[in-house]
């Protein structure tokens, strides 16, 4: 019994020594390695940042590029109303429609702004129509459309759609 | 023996985990809402960053708040970019998106810069403080404190109690346990950091020797630290330490209380079982041991207390002399021990062959909550609830972080690499379709070029005729075409007559000069309606030479537009390959390293518990033996003793019968009974083991 005992003992020292094992990797090589996985990321942001500049440029000329964003009214924000799906309609095509998932809900909730879409338009009037589903927090559900004459000049156009949900109201801000 | 033993485990696993828990409790800091957070957005695409940051996609994030910050400090007059309003926030939310991206080089060098700059005191107050807050995740401690003394003043309010929390952590790691009780004192109250501040002052308290205040303080914490999981877990692992600390104490009485208030369903509450079966064991209370052993027994097979129950419960029937239940529950134990053992080599095998990475690598990695102790249940993937003690350490939180971390960058580089392809595939495609229609264009639009140029001249000239005639009056420079003609023929008459005086007569001169009077006078009369008139044009024209330029213009933008969609990316498109292809590599290399070192960990500590389950199962068999044959001995006893017992009520019968059946009063036999006898010959004995078997 004695050397059950022991044995228990070096067994509970052993579970409770779970953090050594890290030791079995030396703290220079831990700390070498984690340095060059900061150097890769710092690297790989840079690139991203060319490749979006690339991709805007190639894709979204500023002559022709027309960008929506989705963003919660002051009223909204909180937690009082969740949105759930937006449509966007342009020039009477639907050209973007998006579901919106927990994470995404938060945070437009916190004051985030949803770019949703991005399109090449010529320069004058586009209609656009917008239209969206969401619930208050009591399961109250709101839907709202409202429409907007997007007008494209030469420069690129930004367009922020403001949804007042509890509201049923959507502002259109031309940026 | 057993009791020092018990008090040694106890001691053990309570110095064990008082060093775990002197590791300061960290608040689970919400997001900064001072350096990500705006009422009033001024920047749509700094919206966006934050959109991105509240998802946790620090890439996107951190490249669209550096491209912002940039494309800011190259403007000529930046006070006039929307931007310029959350350019400060922007710069600390770099700042704090690389701290959550875990790139605390870039995020502490971002708050040096800030303390080197001549930015306000309270700035680098704020900047002082993450920078503290990067030295102490990184657990260098006297970093950590050096920073926070360059905090000078005041500090910002809504960091104020975080700078304190902060500055006591520190202390506590540097065993300056007095100076931090005195600052976790004052923070008491702060809701933002309440059970955390108690815990951490109790900590603090035990440390510095004042132990009755230290367990007073956890005390009140261990009854109630307020609602939410995290909460009721940190009040639970209060109890818990204050069972330990008690019972290290010998204060059973006390010591079991608190581990009946940790919660049966908590995460503490397989150690609180254990703890509490110990308290009655050490107090010798075996029956009241097997309470909660027997229940934990039935918990999840893979955790070390359940284990560790296992053992204990044949233990303390052992103690109450139960031993054949203790024999049938160490049998139970060695089937359980072989099957765990037996999971924990597949395991290990699967951990080898690369399916723990594997796992990691997959979507639901960042889709799925506790993904890593999820993935068990993938068709051969390893026992992931052998790795939660391990999986739980920070240096391993970071490892598996930052290969999926990694995993991320590689995919996301792969899609670049892909995009590119597709990029210059569509750049081929524009300069197929432009390259064979741009010359005819260009020289169309050279001939429209030279016939607009042309036209803008003649009209230049008209509006400055117009304008001269406002200064100079000459209403014949606004004749109708008939008008001309007729003056032209007057004055060709006059001269006619200039040179064949013959010709001429007064009637005709006079005939002459009166058409010439007629025309001057209307020229003169509408010269101002004329003029107007002309003006008016002017202005048409104006209108119609606007339409002409803006087509211009916006021929010539397209034209450009034409040229750029295809002309100058081959460089920039080649040099990104190249950066992506070397960033792949470095990728690879450093998820093999990273993804070599989480293997290793998980096998050494799966190895580890194998070992001591094995050595668990050697004990177990000894101890089954042994409860064997204390369980034979105890039935010999018991049937000798049976043996005894009849022979006795024999001899009593024979007793009382005697007067009648032996009136002479014949002396009982005093030998003794055939099966107490020592066997003597082969007979004897085989009848003697016969008994035995029996």
């Amino acid at each position: 019994m004695c050397r059950i005992l022991i044995t228990l003992t070096t067994a509970v020292l052993m579970s409770l020594s779970v953090l050594a094992n890290a030791q079995n990797v030396s703290r220079e090589e831990i700390r070498g390695l984690d340095e060059q996985i900061q150097d890769v990321k710092k690297d790989v942001i840079s690139l991203t940042s060319e490749l979006n500049r690339l991709e805007e440029k190639l894709l979204f000329p500023s002559n022709t590029q027309a960008a929506f964003f989705i963003s919660l009214a002051g009223s909204a924000s909180g937690e009082e109303f969740s949105l759930e799906s937006v449509e966007v309609k342009l020039g009477n095509q639907v050209v973007a429609h998006h579901l919106y998932t927990y994470r995404e809900i938060e945070a437009l909730q916190q004051g985030g702004v949803q770019r949703i879409h991005t399109a090449n338009v010529q320069t004058g009037a586009h209609p656009l129509v917008v239209s969206y589903h969401g619930k208050s927090k009591s399961g109250k559900e709101y839907s709202g459309t409202a429409s907007f004459s997007v007008e494209k000049a030469v420069g690129p156009k930004f367009v922020e759609i403001q949804i007042a949900g509890t509201q049923s109201a959507i502002n259109f801000k031309d940026w | 023996m057993f009791p020092r033993l018990a008090c040694a485990i106890a001691g053990v696993t309570l110095s064990a985990l008082t060093s775990l828990h002197s590791i300061p409790v960290q608040a689970k800091a919400p997001v900064d809402p001072g350096a990500l957070h705006t009422d009033e957005l001024k920047d749509l695409f700094f919206g966006e960053a934050l959109f991105n940051a509240y998802q946790d996609n620090y890439v996107d994030a951190i490249s669209a708040l550096d491209t912002e910050i940039k494309q800011h400090r190259l403007l000529d007059d930046p006070e006039l970019d929307p931007f310029s309003v959350h350019f400060g926030q922007a710069e600390f939310a770099v700042g704090d998106l690389e701290l959550s991206y875990r790139m605390h080089q870039e995020a502490g060098r971002a708050m040096e810069q800030v303390l080197q700059g001549n930015v306000a005191q309270p700035i680098k107050n704020e900047a002082a403080y993450r920078l503290a807050k990067i030295h102490y995740q990184k657990q260098q401690f006297a970093n950590a404190l050096h920073a926070l003394e360059l905090i000078q003043g005041r500090v910002p309010e809504r960091v104020r109690a975080k700078e304190q929390f902060l500055r006591a952590r520190v202390y506590m790691q540097l065993g300056r346990f007095s100076e931090a009780v005195e600052l976790l004192e004052d923070l008491k109250g702060e809701k933002s950091l309440q059970g955390f501040v108690e815990y951490n002052l109790g900590i603090a308290l035990l440390k510095a020797g004042e132990t009755e205040k230290g367990v007073l303080v956890l005390d009140g914490l261990g009854r109630n630290a307020g609602s939410g999981a995290a909460r009721q877990a940190l009040q639970d692992k209060t109890n818990l330490l204050l069972g330990n600390q008690l019972m290290k104490e010998e204060q059973f009485d006390r010591a079991r209380q608190y581990f009946d208030r940790v919660q049966l369903s908590g995460p503490f509450s397989d150690q609180a079982l254990l703890g509490a079966g110990w308290v009655e064991a050490n107090a010798g209370r075996y029956d009241r041991a097997l309470v909660p052993w027997q229940m934990l027994k039935q918990r999840r097979a893979t955790d070390a207390a359940v284990h560790e129950a296992m053992l204990a419960v044949p233990y303390a029937y052992g103690k109450l002399d139960v031993h054949s239940t203790a024999a049938v529950n160490y049998g139970q134990a060695l089937d359980a021990f072989g099957e765990q053992v037996d999971v924990l080599s597949q395991s290990i095998t699967s951990i080898r062959e690369g399916k723990l990475l594997e796992a990691l690598r997959r979507k639901e990695a960042s889709q799925v909550k506790n993904w890593v102790v999820e993935l068990r249940k993938l068709p051969g993937a390893p026992e992931t609830h052998y790795l939660l003690d391990l999986m739980a350490s920070n240096d391993y939180q970071e490892f598996l972080r930052n290969y999926q971390d990694l995993n991320n960058l590689f995919e996301r580089n792969r899609d670049w690499l892909q995009s590119l392809d597709a990029f210059e595939e569509i750049i081929a495609l524009r300069r197929s379709y432009y390259e064979p229609i741009l010359p005819g264009l260009d020289v169309a639009f050279r001939q429209i070029d030279a016939r607009i140029k042309m036209r803008l001249e003649q009209r230049q000239r008209l509006a400055a005729r117009i304008d001269n005639l406002l200064v100079n009056r000459r209403p014949e420079l606004l004749a109708k075409s008939d008008e001309t003609e007729a003056r032209l023929i007057l004055e060709q008459m006059r001269e006619i007559l200039e040179f064949n005086p013959n010709l001429s007569s007064e009637e005709t001169t006079d005939r002459i000069a009166r058409l010439e009077g007629v025309l001057k006078f209307r020229l003169s009369r509408e010269f101002d309606d004329r003029l107007t008139k002309a003006y008016k044009n002017l202005r048409e024209l104006d209108g119609v030479i606007a339409t002409l330029q803006e087509t211009y213009q916006r021929y010539v933008r397209t034209r450009q537009a034409a040229t750029h969609s295809y002309e100058g990316y081959t460089d920039q498109i080649a040099s990104l390959r190249g950066g992506l292809n070397r960033a792949q590599d470095r990728i690879d290399q450093l998820m093999a390293r990273q993804g070599s070192m989480l293997e290793q960990l998980a096998i050494n500590e799966l190895d580890e518990r194998r070992a001591q389950l094995e050595s668990y199962q050697i004990k177990a068999r000894f101890a089954l033996a042994d409860s064997y044959d204390r369980a034979n001995e105890l039935q010999e006893q018991r049937e000798d003793e049976r043996k005894v017992e009849q022979y006795r009520v024999q001899v009593e019968q024979m007793q009382e019968a005697e007067p009648a059946a032996n009136p002479d009063g014949e002396p009982l036999p005093t030998d003794n009974p055939p099966e107490l006898e020592a066997p003597e010959a082969e007979g004897g004995a085989e009848s003697a083991e016969a008994a035995d078997d029996e």
